[in-house]
C-alpha cells in the first residue's frame, strides 16, 4: 500500500478523483456549451432551426449561411443525420424542440394535434405562385401549416441504348412497360440485365399510390372519400403484378430505387428513381438515357409523384412570432436563397413557379422535361392519407406483387380500413 | 475471516452504542452513524449501486409504468394524454390483423430458431469441449461473431453476401454451378429471407451459448464418465443421452428462456435486413417492429403501441413461466 491509499505513482487517490471528476464536469460543461450550428448575427431573441441531412455536399454550408444572414434574430442550424422525422416528432413533444424545422408533410395529426402554427399569412400574399401539387397537402381548415421548400418528383428513367437494341419504344401505357421490361430482360438475359428496377420489394414501398392516379383515380377523392374503390384500381395493381411473375423486375440490388447505381451500372435498363439522381445518371451516361412519367393505364394519364419539405414553426416555441418572420424571409421572399437550395447542390424544382420556370438548369433536356411532369402529371399524398392507410395498402400491395393475391380482395380489405382512418380522422 | 468478522463485531457495537445515545441526547449522530453503517459500508454501497439504481429506476421503470398508464389513454403524438379509452387500445391491437400476423409468424420462427440455436451451439460447445489442443483459439473464433453488431452483421449478409444481383457472394457460388441469381431478402415464394435472418442469427448468436454450454460441460465431474465407461456404456450418444444432457439440465433451461425471449425481442437484424426508407414488407414483420412503427413511426400512436408492449411483454412473460416450469427451473439437481 502507498501512502495515503495511493495509486502508487505519486497521485493520491483524492486528487485523482478530483482530476478525473473536474475534467469530465468540464467535458459535459464543453458539451452543453457546444454550438454545433453557426449563430446569427442578429441581436433578437436565438432561434433554432433544425434540417434533416440532405446527401449533397454544400447544402449544410449554404443553408448555415442563410440564417448567418439574418438580422432579426440569432438563428441557430442543426444538421440532423439519421431519421430525422422520427426525430422531430420526438422533439415536438418536448420544450426542447426547434423553433422552425423542416417537416415532411406536416401530418394531419400534427396539425390537429396543435404541434405546428399556421404560417398563412407569412404566404399568403404569393401562394398562387407555389406549385399547387405540393402546398395542396399543406393546407388543413383553410389554414397553411407550412411553406413548401423545394420539389422533388419520381421518373422512370430508361437506357436509350439497351431499349434500341431489343427493339423497343419508350412505353407510352402500362401494357407498353409489361412487355417492354418483358422483351429487354430477355434481350439482354446473357448479360444479366434485367428490365426494370422499381426497388427491392417490387415496387410495393415507392410506387404507393403512382399506379392509381395512372388509372385515373386516386387515393381520396376530393370529397374525401376512399378513391380507389374500382374494377380500374385491381386491374393495375395486377399489371404490376405481371410484371414481378415474369421475372422482369429486377430485386436484391445493393442499393434501394433513390440511388441510381443499378441503372447507370448496367443492372436494369429502366429504373423509377427520383430527379435528385439526374446529374448523376447524366454523368455516367451522357445522353444516352431519357425520362418518362409513369405510363397511363386505360383512361387514365400519365402520373408522378411530388412532394416538398415543408418549413413549419413548432407550437411550443416560446418565439412563434419571430420564428415565423424567419419562415417569410428565408423561404417566402428570400428568391435568391431558394434557387440556391434547390439547384446549386443537388437538384430540385424550386417550389415557386416563378422560379422552376426561370432557373437555367431546368431549361432543357431531361430536367426539364422532368418539370413539365411535374405540373403537368404530378400528385401529392392528401393529408387525409394516414399512416395507418399507408401500412395497409402498401401491406396489400406486397402482397398482390409478391404474393399474387387477388388484388380485388385485397383492395376490398384496405377500403374498409381507409373508410374507419377517415372517420377517425375526420372525428376530431 | 477472522479480521471481516472483527471489524463487523466492532462495527456492531458502533451500531448498538448509537442507538444507545439515540435513545437519549445526540440522536442525529447516532442515526447518521446507523445510516453510514459499520466502517461506512451504506454509504458506499449506496454510493456504488445508487448511479446505477437511479438510472434503472430512471430509464427503465418509469418509463415501463408510463407506458401502462399510455396504454390507457388515446395518446396521439403526446405522451401526456387527458382523453381516457379504457381497454379501448387492447381491443384494437387484439382486432388488428398485421399485428396478430406478426404473433404468429413469431411464434413460428421461435419454434425453429430455438432448437435450431439450441442443436448448433451444444454441438460447438461439445466439438470445442474434446479438443486436446487449440481450444482456447477455437473457442474464440466461435464466440467473436458475438462481438459484432446486429446492425453491421445484417448489412454485411444484405449487402454483400445475399444481395440480390450477380456479383453478391451467394450468386457468385451459385452461378459456378450453373444456377441463375436469386434475389433472397425480395421473394416470398420461395421464402428465401429466411435463410438470410436465420443465418445471420445463428452466426451471431450460437458462440454466446456455447460459452454457456462449455461452462456447463467443464463442470460435469469425470469420475461420472469414468463410471459409465465401467458399468459399459458406450460413448458417443448413449454417453450424451444419458450423462451429459441431464447434467446440463440448469444449463439448458437458461439457454432456452433466454432463446425464447430473444426470439420475441427480435428487431435489429429483421429492420436493416428488411425496412427501407418507406416502410417494411408484411411478412417476417416481428411483433416489436410493427410496434415501432406504430408507436414511434409516423403515426405516433404511443396509446396503441404501449397496448402492444404491454400484450407482448405478458406473452413473453407467460411463456417463460410456462417454459419453466416445463423444465423444471429451480428444481433439485440430479
Amino acid at each position: 500500500m502507498t501512502r495515503d491509499g495511493g495509486t502508487g505513482f505519486g497521485i493520491g487517490r483524492r486528487r485523482l478523483l478530483a482530476t478525473v471528476g473536474g475534467a469530465a464536469l468540464t467535458g459535459v460543461l464543453a458539451a452543453c456549451g457546444s454550438n454545433t450550428g453557426r449563430g446569427g448575427k442578429g441581436s433578437g431573441p436565438a432561434l433554432s432551426q433544425w434540417y434533416h441531412q440532405y446527401g449533397e455536399p454544400g447544402t449544410e454550408a449554404a443553408v448555415k449561411r442563410y440564417a448567418a444572414g439574418y438580422d432579426k434574430a440569432r438563428v441557430t442550424v442543426q444538421w440532423r443525420p439519421g431519421d430525422y422525422d422520427r426525430q422531430t416528432a420526438a422533439a415536438l413533444l418536448t420544450d426542447s424542440g426547434p423553433d422552425v424545422f423542416e417537416v415532411d408533410g406536416p401530418r394531419l395529426d400534427q396539425i390537429k394535434g396543435g404541434q405546428i402554427v399556421d404560417v398563412t399569412e407569412q404566404i399568403e400574399s404569393v401562394k398562387d405562385d407555389f406549385n399547387q401539387a405540393v402546398l395542396k397537402p399543406k393546407i388543413w381548415d383553410g389554414k397553411i401549416w407550412a411553406v413548401p421548400q423545394t420539389i422533388d418528383t419520381q421518373l422512370l428513367f430508361y437506357r436509350k441504348s439497351l431499349l434500341r437494341a431489343a427493339g423497343v419504344q419508350p412505353p407510352q401505357s402500362v401494357d407498353e412497360l409489361v412487355e417492354a421490361a418483358k422483351t429487354l430482360t430477355r434481350h439482354h438475359r446473357k448479360d444479366k440485365v434485367k428490365g426494370l428496377f422499381l426497388g427491392n420489394d417490387g415496387g410495393a414501398a415507392v410506387l404507393g399510390g403512382t399506379p392509381l392516379f395512372a388509372a385515373g383515380l386516386s387515393l381520396i377523392t376530393e370529397d374525401g372519400k376512399v378513391g380507389f374503390d374500382d374494377p380500374a384500381a385491381a386491374r393495375v395493381l395486377g399489371k404490376v403484378r405481371q410484371l414481378y411473375a415474369d421475372g422482369s423486375l429486377l430485386l436484391g440490388a445493393p442499393t434501394d430505387w433513390s440511388d441510381p447505381a443499378a441503372f447507370v451500372q448496367g443492372l436494369t435498363a429502366m429504373q423509377w428513381s427520383g430527379l435528385w439522381a439526374l446529374p448523376q445518371v447524366k454523368k455516367a451516361l451522357g445522353d444516352d438515357f431519357g425520362v418518362l412519367p409513369f405510363p397511363k393505364d386505360g383512361a387514365g394519364k400519365p402520373a408522378v409523384p411530388v412532394g416538398a419539405y415543408g418549413s413549419a414553426v413548432s407550437a411550443r416555441s416560446k418565439h412563434q412570432k419571430e420564428a415565423k418572420a424567419f419562415v417569410k424571409w428565408l423561404w417566402v421572399d428570400g428568391t435568391d436563397k431558394q434557387e440556391d437550395f434547390a439547384l446549386s447542390y443537388g437538384f430540385h424544382i424550386p417550389a415557386r413557379i416563378s422560379l422552376a420556370k426561370k432557373a437555367k438548369q431546368l431549361q432543357e433536356g431531361a430536367a426539364a422535361e422532368a418539370v413539365r411532369f411535374a405540373t403537368d402529371h404530378g400528385f401529392a399524398e392528401p393529408l387525409l392519407w394516414t399512416t395507418a392507410s399507408r401500412t395497409a395498402y402498401q401491406d396489400a400491395l406486397n402482397h398482390i406483387i409478391k404474393d399474387g393475391a387477388n388484388p380485388e380482395t385485397e383492395l376490398k380489405a384496405v377500403v374498409r380500413k381507409v373508410n374507419s382512418e377517415l372517420q377517425r380522422a375526420k372525428k376530431k | 475471516m477472522r479480521g471481516r468478522g472483527g471489524a463487523a463485531a466492532k462495527g456492531g457495537q458502533d451500531g448498538q452504542a448509537g442507538e444507545a445515545g439515540g435513545s437519549g441526547q445526540g440522536s442525529g449522530a447516532g442515526r447518521l452513524r446507523r445510516f453510514r453503517g459499520p466502517q461506512n459500508r451504506n454509504l458506499w454501497f449506496w454510493a456504488f449501486v445508487g448511479p446505477f439504481a437511479i438510472g434503472l429506476a430512471l430509464f427503465t421503470y418509469v418509463p415501463l409504468a408510463w407506458s401502462v398508464y399510455l396504454s390507457f389513454f388515446d395518446a396521439h403524438n403526446t405522451v401526456s394524454p387527458t382523453d381516457f379509452v379504457g381497454l379501448d387500445n387492447y381491443v384494437s391491437m387484439l382486432g388488428d390483423h398485421a399485428f396478430l400476423s406478426s404473433l404468429g409468424t413469431f411464434l413460428l420462427f421461435t419454434a425453429f430458431i430455438v432448437p435450431t440455436t439450441y442443436v448448433v451451439s451444444l454441438a460447438l460447445a461439445l466439438m470445442v469441449n474434446r479438443l486436446r489442443f487449440a481450444q482456447a483459439f477455437f473457442r474464440s473464433v466461435f464466440f467473436l461473431p458475438t462481438a459484432c453488431s446486429y446492425v453491421v452483421a445484417a448489412l454485411i449478409w444484405k449487402l454483400s453476401i445475399f444481395n440480390g444481383v450477380r456479383f453478391g457472394l451467394a450468386n457468385t457460388v451459385l452461378g459456378w454451378f450453373g444456377a441463375d441469381q436469386t434475389a433472397w431478402l425480395s421473394t416470398s415464394d420461395p421464402p428465401w429471407y429466411w435463410l438470410v435472418i436465420v443465418t445471420v442469427r445463428l452466426w451471431l448468436q450460437a458462440g454466446f451459448y456455447m460459452i454457456l454450454f462449455l461452462a456447463g460441460l467443464q463442470r460435469i465431474s469425470p469420475r461420472l464418465y469414468e463410471a459409465a465407461a465401467v458399468d459399459g456404456a458406450r460413448p458417443g450418444w448413449q454417453t450424451l443421452r444419458h450423462i451429459t444432457l441431464p447434467q446440463l439440465r440448469a444449463t439448458s433451461v437458461a439457454v432456452v428462456l433466454l432463446l425464447v425471449i430473444n426470439a420475441f425481442q427480435a428487431f435489429d437484424e429483421f429492420y436493416n435486413l428488411l425496412s427501407d426508407a418507406r416502410g417494411y414488407p408484411p411478412y417476417a414483420r416481428p411483433p416489436l417492429v410493427y410496434l415501432y412503427y406504430t408507436a414511434l413511426g409516423q403515426e405516433q400512436n404511443l396509446g396503441l403501441g404501449s397496448a402492444g408492449a404491454v400484450i407482448l411483454a405478458l406473452i413473453i412473460a407467460v411463456a417463460t413461466v410456462v417454459q419453466a416450469r416445463w423444465f423444471g427451473l429451480g428444481r433439485k439437481e440430479d
